[in-house]
């Protein structure tokens, strides 16, 4: 009755796009107007602290490894930080800046557990290959809302966290369990499914 | 401060692309993940559900991307679009 992994993937995937989406738009149309309706200036940051105490059943029933309850574990924390930092932010709880600097904390644990519990090399499966990638761009695009710190109000830097965001969600949307990468599966990944 | 990703255009045109990209982001979102069925129809498992357990014929990829698309377009984009319209309309 549990569901795959890759099932989760693309469960997380579609509220991960969401976010995104929001962030665009928010870059888009500029802070004054995102936050003309008080309920969409807690969207976001609601859907993210969401998402992170989602990843708590993801961590007490995907226990193929220790190191997969630690992951798991880990990104729940962080993202419920970095989602609860930001509804105290926009709420007006929260008045240092500096809360915001639980966003690139974030992606830099995300990023590192991606990588470290990932225990096939890049070219195993489909899932060891994005699982890689996903972790070096988590850790890499960490620089958006590090920058976002010192400068909150950048277009640009906004932009490039909202696209960020929709990335992972595409590279998770394309995540299978036994799928070959680049014409690589190794066979001891198993069968694939359709 | 830096203002709005397309405020460094002129008023006039910047008013019409924001419009332009908020409409478009939903739609572009349901599209993409309708080309998604269409070029990949065995990962619809609605189309042939025979067989098929109880998670496979719920989560299926692309019609969550169409579905977050819709949910975006109606939710999000619909009273945002209102929004901006008052917000020019008052500052012009």
């Amino acid at each position: 009755m549990q569901p795959h992994a890759e099932m989760i993937h693309w469960a997380f995937a579609a509220g991960i796009l969401l976010v995104g989406l929001c962030l665009l738009c928010e870059a888009v149309v500029g802070q004054e107007v995102w936050r003309m309706r008080p309920w969409r200036k807690y969207l976001w940051p609601g859907l993210a602290f969401v998402l992170g105490v989602l990843l708590w059943p993801v961590m007490a029933f995907f226990t193929n490894s220790s190191i997969h309850m630690y992951a798991h574990g880990s990104w729940a924390e962080v993202l419920m930080l970095a989602g609860g930092a930001e509804l105290g932010l926009v709420h007006g709880r929260l008045h240092s800046p500096l809360w915001r600097l639980t966003w690139p904390l974030a992606f830099v644990v995300t990023g590192t557990a991606f990588i470290v519990h990932e225990q096939n090399p890049w070219f195993f499966a489909r899932s060891a290959f994005l699982h890689h990638l996903l972790g070096w761009t988590f850790i890499v695009a960490a620089i958006f809302p590090l920058l976002l710190v010192w400068r909150p109000r950048s277009a640009v830097l906004q932009a490039g966290f909202a696209l960020m965001i929709v990335t992972v969600s595409v590279m998770l949307f394309s995540d299978r369990d036994v799928a070959p990468i680049f014409g690589h599966l190794s066979s001891l990944a198993g069968t694939p499914h359709r | 401060m830096e203002p709005p990703l397309v405020s460094r255009l002129p008023a006039t045109v910047a008013r019409t692309a924001r419009m332009k990209i908020v409409s478009a982001i939903g739609p572009t979102v349901v599209a993409a993940g309708l080309i998604w069925a269409i070029l990949q129809p065995y990962r619809v498992t609605l189309l042939h559900p025979r067989g098929q357990g109880f998670w496979w014929l719920v989560i299926e990829p692309p019609l969550l991307v169409a579905g977050a698309g819709v949910v975006f377009a109606l939710l999000v984009a619909r009273p945002l679009l209102a929004d901006l319209e008052e917000h020019d309309a008052a500052a012009r």
